[in-house]
């Protein structure tokens, strides 16, 4: 029986990045789903490639997975719809303007550009914002990208590479020699890379995932009606508070013209249904922004879960008690953006080389701090 | 947002839906709501905002208005828990809470992708007929009719009559299906005597079975419809012409049964006799539950109406009927069943999906509608779709993706 090097679990972006990243060292390597590319999480969510500033491991994380993507976006092909849009942190009042000029200082201090806008500026940008918001910041590197097409871009990185797929496959046993599948059959592996998102704790609790549950809203094409991913700066609350329920207004252009609108955080919720009264929650926050927006019309509304950790970072490098066994999960709302960055933590730590960032603060191990 | 609250509510004003609210009304308070300006679907569209058919008219003058609340112009995008749907109207957003629901969504006309097929001009029968009702003058324009199933010759029939010189009607199934069919009329009087109808008048339209159409192509100087090239016998022509009115058969409209979670069974809403489906307060009348025609949609009508208003004895009394319309529709469904030949008629750069123009060679390296969809954006579009989906299914065998709401575009502040 053949023996891969790696075999990933998860065929999500995560996964298809650790292949791509893994495959392009020379591993042998096996991805694994049991429903195909990019099925889950990856599909749900709305590619936005964005620096986060939350704490200084997000920080890091995002900053060099955005730079990986802005090398990768030189060969990706045109259907992963790789846009400059750049995002704008837009502050209601004065009080988030103070958060607007500590975020350009240390984007500043970094080297990311950034642009405070004032209340003329904002509305110059993106006319159909309501009028008397403070101002925002501009962040032109952000980028957003059809995470689908990127992922199976990913994906046939890797096969080009002699990665092999088994993409209707579940995984139901880790053991110290690979995988075992539900059909009864084996896969030897000498690693095993858990990148099974929201499901990467069904097979090991120890990882401390919990789903959080978001609804997108995706509308018909109105072109031009947004310029930038819109992101208002109460997002980081919602984001990272870790409050039962929370809603913020965050809306990307499309470059077929449709616009997503998000977004809502729901722990608890098991069932994957439109649940009304958090999807009025949050259309109503973005109406409070967008004035015109309620008589634009919606295509579809669907759920998806994110995977969140107690501290917002994600698990990425050997799982303790498990000699073969790497996470690479965990990564709540930033999955798209951190995937390239995390494929690369997870190849150094395979090759044991060092890494371009510390891998410490994403470790398993690590002890949290709650925040 | 307004709210309404009744015993048994009917979506959809066709032939099964206002069956069953004739039937319902006498015993449990009744509304019926659908997205037309008029009653009467698709079967009786108004012609200028008048209801023409007698039949229709009929059916009409029988409801009780003192009993039923009709609201036209309101579209059933949602639900909202198991006994309430959202419905948008001209007025905003309507909540309707209901005890019972009757699922009268009819059906819809199928298209296939063929070279040409999303050119202006190029038209669904259906399609055609709603416009020339809408107003659009056909008075002397030249017009091919094309695809299968009855629907073919009540548009040439209608078209005709407008005015239109209908070149030709070209059917697809093959002469011997037809002729089985057409021995299988004389055990149903009333349709024989509608089709011989029209086929009478009909005299002097070549009406051609095993025949389709293979392109529908432009004049090299304006993106304005010429002529279509007809295949038959091995032999293909080509027909100049205005307008091209091209559909093959009907689809059921199952989305909402669907988002509600009621059973599908072969792409049907599953039903008992009394045509209840597996949701304990939701029953299902007409298209949706089998393409069986209009006298199977009042059929279904009166018993869905009966039984969801208490009355199983009187729905029971109509099972007999209903049977024997049923097994017509068997018939017409064999009758009319697609030929293979039609899943080839689209090339590499033919649109498959015109919402999100998903070309042909887009799709053949997928192996579901669901990867189609996420990769390609088959099917993501504004009609949810409902075109392409019933193309994909024959083309590539796939079968439709899950349904999600809204189940029609909707305005944000109403979501």
């Amino acid at each position: 029986m053949k023996t891969f090097d790696v075999a990933i679990m998860g065929a999500g972006i995560v996964g298809a990045a650790c292949a791509a990243a893994l495959t392009r060292e020379g591993l042998s390597v096996v991805v694994i789903d049991a429903n195909g590319i990019a099925s889950g999480t990856t599909a749900a969510g709305m590619g936005h490639i964005v620096v986060m500033d939350d704490t200084k491991a997000q920080f890091a994380l995002t900053k060099y997975s955005q730079d990986l993507w802005k090398q990768l976006a030189q060969e990706m092909p045109k259907d992963c719809e790789y846009d400059n849009c750049g995002t704008i942190w837009v502050a209601a009042n004065d009080e988030e303007m103070t958060e607007v000029r500590r975020k350009h200082e240390l984007y500043s201090a970094n080297s990311i550009p950034s642009e405070i806008l004032g209340e003329n500026g904002l509305r110059d940008a993106e006319p159909n914002l309501r009028e008397g918001l403070a101002g925002g910041l501009l962040v032109p590197g952000d980028t957003v990208v059809y995470q689908l097409t990127a992922t199976k871009f990913l994906i046939e990185k890797a096969v080009a590479k002699g990665a092999e797929l088994r993409l209707a496959d579940r995984v139901v046993t880790i053991t110290d020699d690979g995988v075992m599948l539900k059909n009864g059959e084996s896969i030897s592996a000498s690693i095993v890379v858990n990148a099974a998102g929201a499901n990467a704790a069904e097979l090991m609790p120890q990882l401390n995932i919990k789903k959080r549950k978001g609804h997108l809203v995706i509308t018909e094409r109105y072109e031009g009606f947004v310029s930038h991913q819109l992101v208002e700066l109460g997002y980081l609350r919602s984001a990272h508070g870790n409050d039962a329920d929370s809603v913020a207004f965050n809306v990307q252009p499309r470059s077929t013209g449709q616009m997503l609108l998000g977004s809502s955080r729901q722990f608890d919720a098991e069932t994957g249904e439109v649940d009304r009264e958090i999807l009025g929650r949050m259309t109503a926050r973005a109406f409070a922004f967008m004035p015109r927006l309620p008589e634009l019309s919606a295509v579809r509304v669907w759920t998806g879960f994110r995977s969140a950790t107690p501290d917002n970072l994600p698990f990425i490098g050997k799982i303790l008690g498990f000699e073969n066994v790497y996470a690479a999960a965990g990564h709540e709302g930033l999955g798209i953006t951190t995937s390239l960055g995390t494929a690369e933590l997870i190849t150094d730590a395979l090759l044991g080389r060092k890494s371009q960032i510390s891998p410490e603060p994403y470790l398993p191990s690590r002890t949290f701090i709650e925040h | 947002m307004n709210r309404i609250s009744t015993d048994i509510l009917i979506v959809g004003g066709g032939a099964a839906g206002l069956s069953a609210a004739v039937e319902a009304s006498a015993k449990a308070k009744v509304t019926n709501v659908d997205d037309n300006p008029n009653l009467g679907g698709q079967i009786w569209r108004a012609e200028l905002g008048k209801v023409k058919s007698s039949e229709a008219k009929h059916l009409i003058e029988q409801i009780d208005v003192g009993k039923v609340q009709i609201i036209n112009n309101a579209q059933v995008f949602g639900s909202n828990g198991v006994d309430k749907l959202l419905a948008e109207t001209t007025d905003g957003n309507l909540e309707l809470r209901f005890e019972k629901l009757i699922i009268a969504t009819g059906a819809r006309e199928r298209f296939l992708p063929f070279p040409g097929w999303t050119l202006p001009n190029v038209l669904g029968g259906g399609g055609l007929q709603a416009l020339v009702k809408g107003g659009l003058n056909i008075d002397g324009k030249r017009v091919v009719v094309a695809g299968t199933g009855p629907l073919l010759l009540a548009v040439a029939d209608y078209l005709n009559a407008k005015g239109a010189e209908v070149l030709l009607i070209a059917e697809q199934t093959s002469a011997a299906k037809l002729r089985r069919f057409a021995r299988g009329l004389w055990r149903q009087p009333a349709k024989m005597i509608e089709a011989a109808a029209l086929r009478a008048r009909l005299v002097g339209i070549p009406y051609k079975t095993d025949c389709w159409v293979t392109s529908a192509d432009v004049s090299s100087s304006s993106r304005v419809l010429r002529s279509v090239s007809v295949f038959r016998n091995g032999i293909t022509r080509t027909v100049e012409c205005d307008y091209l009115a091209c559909g093959f058969h009907l689809v059921p409209n199952i989305e909402l049964a669907s988002l509600l979670g009621a059973r599908i069974e072969n792409g049907f809403v599953a039903v008992d006799e009394f045509q209840h489906t597996s949701l304990e307060n939701v029953y299902c009348a007409g298209e949706p539950t089998g393409i069986a025609g209009v006298e199977s949609s009042l059929i279904e009508g009166k018993i869905a109406g009966l039984a969801g208003s208490g009355q199983p004895d009187s729905a029971r009394s109509h099972f007999a009927a209903r049977d024997k319309v049923r097994r017509f529709g068997e018939a017409l469904n064999k009758a009319f069943g697609l030929r293979s030949e039609l899943k080839t008629l689209a090339e590499a750069d033919t649109i498959v999906c015109r919402c999100e123009d998903v070309k042909y060679k887009q799709l053949s390296e997928y192996g579901n509608s669901r990867e189609a969809k996420l990769q390609a954006r088959c099917g993501m579009g504004s009609c949810q779709g409902r075109v392409c989906g019933p193309a994909t299914e024959f083309i590539f065998g796939w079968k439709p993706g899950s349904v999600r709401p809204p189940i029609f575009p909707v305005k944000l502040k109403n979501l």
